[in-house]
């Protein structure tokens, strides 16, 4: 809320001290005991020169149609010559000059610029006439009268020539805008926020006060009220006022409102929106004379029923959900939210009702929601009004608008309902205080806090037994007493210690230790470690997914087409990456990522979550760009399968078997294959499909995916000691000429059968498929190692041994040795 | 001539010889010193010396073997240096090309923050809780705003808009619901509850280079007896010097969570702050939102407010990542362009 400090001191038995550096700092208090300071400025902002003028003569410009020559008196010897283009300058008016060398702030550029005398088409002009819009008024406050043209004083202002016009209208007014929270109702007023920085700066509080000066003519004669439901309105009271002539507020008025960022319209309506920044509750005015019957009828929307409201728009209620204020069939407004442009208070207006109620925040946050009208007075009724305070605004709204439209005001509140607020009393220990804060604090010191903040009390042996203020809606429990004396104490000044007591072991799960093992293990094979969005199309949520029967889970609200769906997969989003970076010249890519799948179960259930880790690579496998001779080289299946293998071995998952595969239907049906530790699936590894890296005229890709619940399932830590032997070694090597059809895990688990126990390792040191060969053959070379722990081998026994795996072969697989 | 005069004659000319010899001297040492040698030779004639001559001809004679073999060692130690040198020479490289590096691939920068920010609590005795069952990304509207003091109608939801999947279930907005789910769980015999729960949270905004549908927070929370909102400010300036350095403090700011009360807002100080600083000088960034949990949460987690206090705190891993590397775009966390990634290394993280 924009909050002038002049208007404050208004209420402060000491006034605060309006200085530059006094405001700075009072700024930063209140942010470090109440709320964020949004802005702290004047209307005013850096601008100088400007004065008030009197217009003494005008005259028509010998050579421009467009513009005149006015003389102006202020308050010097002689009268100041302008040229303007002004097109409601007269004489008789007091305008605003800036002078010659005053600086005004440029509307357009937001700059500040400088007024030199000009030569306007061979007639000097010592200044310039302004509209409020040229000095720093956003045109959105500037009284809607001078829209077009420059601003003109009322006679009644009390303004002379000569006057510091920035002075006079207020616009060397210190205002801090809070930024509030949404429980700090009270601060959306004026008497609240005196409340809070006197609370802050140890002052006591002065309340507005008014003189109510009645009729005998009687309100309720001229009007009735009708509340449909108790909940929709718990506080409701109209005065009428007669004979009122509805025209501009004067000058002190609008005052009020523009530094609180409100335009003033007239002077019933200004004087409604002076008390709602005053007391923080807002007041409807309706013409009274445009309702049809006098009967009022608080009530929910009904079916098909419409209301355009004061910013012109036509708007389809919400039937039962709305609160409507209406009289008959007809709605009049939106209660709590914004009034009907038809029942508009204007020049012709002479009988007036004000309303001052308390509406259901509930039903009005919902209708201020759904309509997106987010109004001054929605803002208010949503967190909450004083209860206390309604009928006293309603009063004194009536007796300002009484002086001002010179009318009369009805005998007594039309009154349909006034529900007595609850107190709360709430009691607070010296003990508690100090256990939720860790201070060391008395019994007085609670005591000056709660006197700083004017709340009532009684003192019981070490105890505070608090009367709430109704102005305070947002304290119902105890926690929000010991935050009181927490801020106003002041957070700077509480200890810092850490939590003591019985000692936790802080360590990881041996999953979290496994996951981040994964990770690690990733990192070291050379993959970056990718992030990657969630949300994804359904499509790809299911992308590179076997069983695409597994149910997705989908937004019912989406904020667009590319996030709809939580992701199945992870590939997919990593090629996604992929994709990125091929577009921004970036070709040699190992990604990795590791994070949670979806996959949906019953309407009210939650969704199963699986962590899974998948990587690709695409590209050269490494670069050393002078050396590439050496080390560029595509990279290929077994590249990536020599991550997996890898990472597996390395996190303690044996027994893998690679099982050649078709049926990923986005993955190549070539070379790709499933992983499995015994009859455990873990995923696949292998070439994204051509049918999808072609048409992105994509490198070929090489990925894997893989279930880290079915690997952590499956892990295993056997390590044991094994002596090193220290007889020598014997290899022997067999070259085998096989069919193409053949797989190496065929022929190795054949040799590994046959071998005999003194073997140690196999090694398949080259493989060969060339023209060189016969058609349908292909030709493995290995290498046997054989080895005893306990005596050196014997050649013939090797030889035996290596015989028996060469004929095991021959007659198994039908392998040729060469 | 006698022996002793053809042997010093010998020494005289293998000295020369082995001096100016330019190739191999192991020739040179069989000619002089081997079976059939030149010395060897001479020797033979020791035979027909007079006995009584000997023993001065045979100290010749040593002297002779001594000489040559001391000088041929010498000149081959002085040949193999030499050679060696011509090897070294000829090996000579430009040391200042580009080594051939293994690649290492980086952790995420995100995933560093988090990580460094899990070492640090982990050795303040917490625990890590981001397990797909006590903390999951698809959450209840019960747990993630109900359970946290968030009523249906609450006009702080306003505050963050939510991806629903039904009325009932929904993309976590935060990861408060954790603490729910942990206190539900813990036994208070084995002491109180610390922990922090790392993970991802969803909003409904429009992606731009400040705000993300997606990012990441790791919500903190210590229940027990005795819990203090001093031990809060203590935790929090522990973990704020940690992530931006010994020098830098800390200060609470009054704010309004529906979840905590008191609650504040923390900002961190952009400058190192030194005892003889002004208050204006420190320029404060708002890094995060934290408080004492409001009694309504504890009570529907099952534990008795009177008896138990507790507070808790939200971190950005995103915003102290943005921060601390100057990052100005949160899209670039979630894009993976490698040109990103690999600019993090993990400098002896």
């Amino acid at each position: 809320m924009k909050t002038s400090l002049t208007w404050l001191n208004e209420y402060l038995n000491n006034a605060i001290n309006l200085d530059e550096q006094a405001v700075a700092d009072l700024a930063e208090r209140i942010e470090r005991t109440s709320v964020e300071i949004d802005s702290s400025a004047t209307l005013a902002g850096k601008q100088d020169g400007l004065v008030v003028a009197e217009v003494v003569q005008v005259t028509s410009h010998p050579d421009s149609d467009h513009m005149v020559i006015a003389k102006l008196n202020i308050g010097e010897n002689d009268l100041t010559q302008v040229v303007t283009g002004a097109p409601n300058i007269e004489v008789g008016q007091l305008v605003i000059l800036a002078k010659v060398g005053a600086h005004i702030i440029n509307h357009e550029s937001g700059e500040l610029m400088a007024i030199q005398a000009a030569n306007l088409r061979g007639e000097t002009s010592q200044g310039m006439v302004v509209a409020l819009q040229e000095i720093g008024f956003d045109s959105k406050i500037a009284p809607k009268a001078f829209e077009v043209g420059i601003h003109i004083f009322n006679k009644n202002d009390g303004v002379h020539p000569g006057d510091d016009a920035l002075e006079v209208l207020g616009m060397n007014e210190p205002v801090l805008d809070t930024d509030l929270t949404p429980n700090r109702a009270d601060m959306l007023s004026m008497a609240g926020n005196a409340y809070e920085f006197g609370a802050i700066l140890n002052q006591s509080v002065t309340t507005p006060s008014f003189e109510l000066v009645e009729y005998d003519t009687p309100a309720d004669k001229q009007i009735s009220i009708k509340i449909d439901d108790a909940k929709l309105a718990p506080k409701y009271a109209l005065r009428v006022v007669n004979n009122v002539t509805v025209t501009d507020s004067p000058l002190w008025l609008q005052k009020y409102l523009w530094n609180a960022g409100i335009r003033p319209i007239n002077n019933v309506v200004d004087v409604t929106n002076y008390m709602m920044l005053t007391y923080g509750q807002p007041l409807h005015a309706f013409d009274l004379d445009k309702i049809n019957d006098s009967k009022i009828n608080v009530r929910l929307a009904r079916d098909g029923e419409q209301l355009t409201t004061l910013d012109k728009q036509t708007r389809d209620l919400r039937s039962g959900e709305d609160i409507v204020i209406a009289s008959g069939d007809e709605v009049l407004m939106l209660a709590g939210v914004m009034g009907g442009q038809s029942f508009e208070i204007d020049e012709q207006t002479t009988n007036i009702a004000i309303e001052a109620a308390v509406f259901n925040p509930s039903l009005v946050r919902a209708t201020a929601r759904r309509h997106n009208i987010h109004s001054e007075a929605s803002a208010r009724f949503e967190r909450g009004v004083n209860w206390d305070a309604t009928f006293e605004t309603l009063d004194h709204a009536a007796s300002l608008i009484d002086q001002l439209t010179g009318g009369q005001i009805a005998y007594g509140q039309v009154k349909a309902a006034d529900e007595a607020h609850q107190d709360i009393v709430l009691s607070l220990t010296v003990i508690r205080v100090n256990e939720i804060l860790g201070t060391s604090l008395g019994l007085q010191d609670l005591i000056a806090i709660f006197d700083r903040l004017a709340f009532n009390y009684q003192v019981a042996d070490d105890k505070l037994i608090i009367t709430v203020p109704a102005r305070r809606p947002d304290i119902t429990i105890e926690a929000d007493l010991i935050e009181e004396v927490a801020r106003l104490f002041g957070y700077d000044n509480l200890p810092v210690t850490l939590p003591y007591g019985p000692t936790t072991p802080g360590k990881l799960t041996v999953r979290q230790r496994q996951i981040r093992a994964s990770r690690h293990i990733m990192e070291t094979l050379g993959l970056n470690q990718a992030i990657s969005y969630a949300l994804t199309t359904p499509e790809k949520a299911q992308q590179f997914v076997e069983n695409t029967d597994d149910k997705v889970v989908t937004l019912d609200y989406p904020m667009s087409s590319d996030r709809t769906t939580l992701r199945q997969n992870l590939l997919a989003g990593l090629l996604e990456d992929v994709v990125y970076n091929v577009n921004h010249f970036v070709h040699d890519i190992a990604l990795y990522e590791q994070g949670r799948i979806f996959v949906a179960n019953g309407d009210n259930e939650l969704p199963t979550e699986t962590e899974h880790i998948a990587g690709v690579l695409t590209g050269n496998r490494a670069t050393s760009d002078w050396q590439e001779h050496k080390t560029a080289r595509a990279v290929d299946f077994y590249d990536i399968k020599g991550v997996t293998e890898s990472y597996l071995s390395q996190i303690g998952v044996e027994n893998i078997r690679y099982v050649a595969t078709e049926r990923h239907d986005n993955m190549h049906p070539g070379q790709t294959a499933d992983i499995y530790t015994g009859e455990h699936y873990l995923g696949f590894v292998g070439q994204i499909h051509p049918k999808i890296t072609k048409p992105q005229k994509l490198a070929p890709i090489f990925a894997f995916e893989l279930n880290l619940f079915a690997i952590m399932a499956n892990i295993t830590d056997h390590t044991q000691y094994s002596k090193i032997s220290r007889f020598p070694q014997m290899s022997r090597d067999a070259a085998l000429l096989v069919d193409e059809t053949i797989t190496h895990a065929e022929i190795e688990a054949v040799i590994r059968q046959s071998a005999g126990d003194k073997l140690v390792n196999i090694t398949l040191f080259d493989v060969y498929e060339g023209n060189k060969l016969p058609e349908g053959k292909k030709s493995l070379a290995y290498t046997l190692v054989y080895q005893d722990n306990d005596e050196t081998l014997v050649e013939s026994a090797v030889n035996d041994d290596f015989k028996r795996v060469t004929e095991t072969l021959v007659s198994r697989l039908n392998v040729e040795i060469r | 001539m006698s022996l002793s005069q053809e042997l010093t004659e010998l020494k005289t000319s293998a000295v020369a010889r082995i001096n100016s010899a330019a190739a191999d001297v192991e020739a040179l040492r069989v000619k002089l010193l081997g079976k059939k040698g030149e010395l060897t030779a001479l020797l033979k004639g020791m035979k027909d010396v007079a006995p009584e001559e000997r023993k001065a001809v045979g100290a010749i004679g040593n002297d002779v073997r001594q000489t040559i073999t001391s000088l041929l060692a010498a000149k081959k130690a002085a040949q193999d240096a030499e050679k060696l040198n011509e090897q070294l020479a000829a090996e000579t490289i430009d040391v200042t090309l580009p080594g051939s590096t293994p690649t290492i691939g980086q952790p995420h920068v995100l995933q560093q923050i988090i990580d460094e920010i899990e070492q640090h609590f982990l050795g303040l005795g917490f625990k890590i809780i981001d397990d797909t069952v006590d903390s999951p990304e698809v959450e209840t509207d019960e747990y993630n705003f109900e359970r946290e003091n968030l009523p249906k109608d609450h006009p702080a939801r306003d505050m963050q808009d939510t991806f629903y999947i039904t009325p009932e279930i929904l993309l976590r907005t935060q990861t408060s619901p954790v603490q729910s789910r942990a206190l539900e769980k813990h036994d208070f015999s084995k002491g109180p509850l610390k922990m922090i729960a790392p993970g991802k949270v969803y909003r409904r905004d429009t992606d731009d280079a400040t705000h993300s549908h997606q990012f990441h927070q790791v919500e903190g929370m210590v229940v027990g007896e005795n819990i203090t909102m001093a031990d809060l400010k203590g935790t929090l300036l522990s973990i704020m010097q940690e992530l931006f350095g010994e020098k830098h403090q800390i200060r609470m700011r009054p704010s309004y969570f529906p979840f905590t009360e008191p609650s504040v807002e923390v900002d961190v100080s952009w400058n190192e702050v030194t005892p003889d600083m002004s208050p204006e000088d420190i320029e404060w960034i708002e890094v995060l939102g934290a408080g004492m949990t409001h009694p309504n949460v504890l009570r529907m987690d099952g534990i008795d407010p009177d008896k138990y206090s507790a507070f808790a705190f939200g971190l950005g891993p995103d915003r102290f990542a943005m921060l601390k590397y100057g990052v100005d775009d949160i899209r670039q966390f979630y894009l993976n362009d490698v040109r990103f990634l690999s600019q993090f290394e993990r400098k002896g993280n």
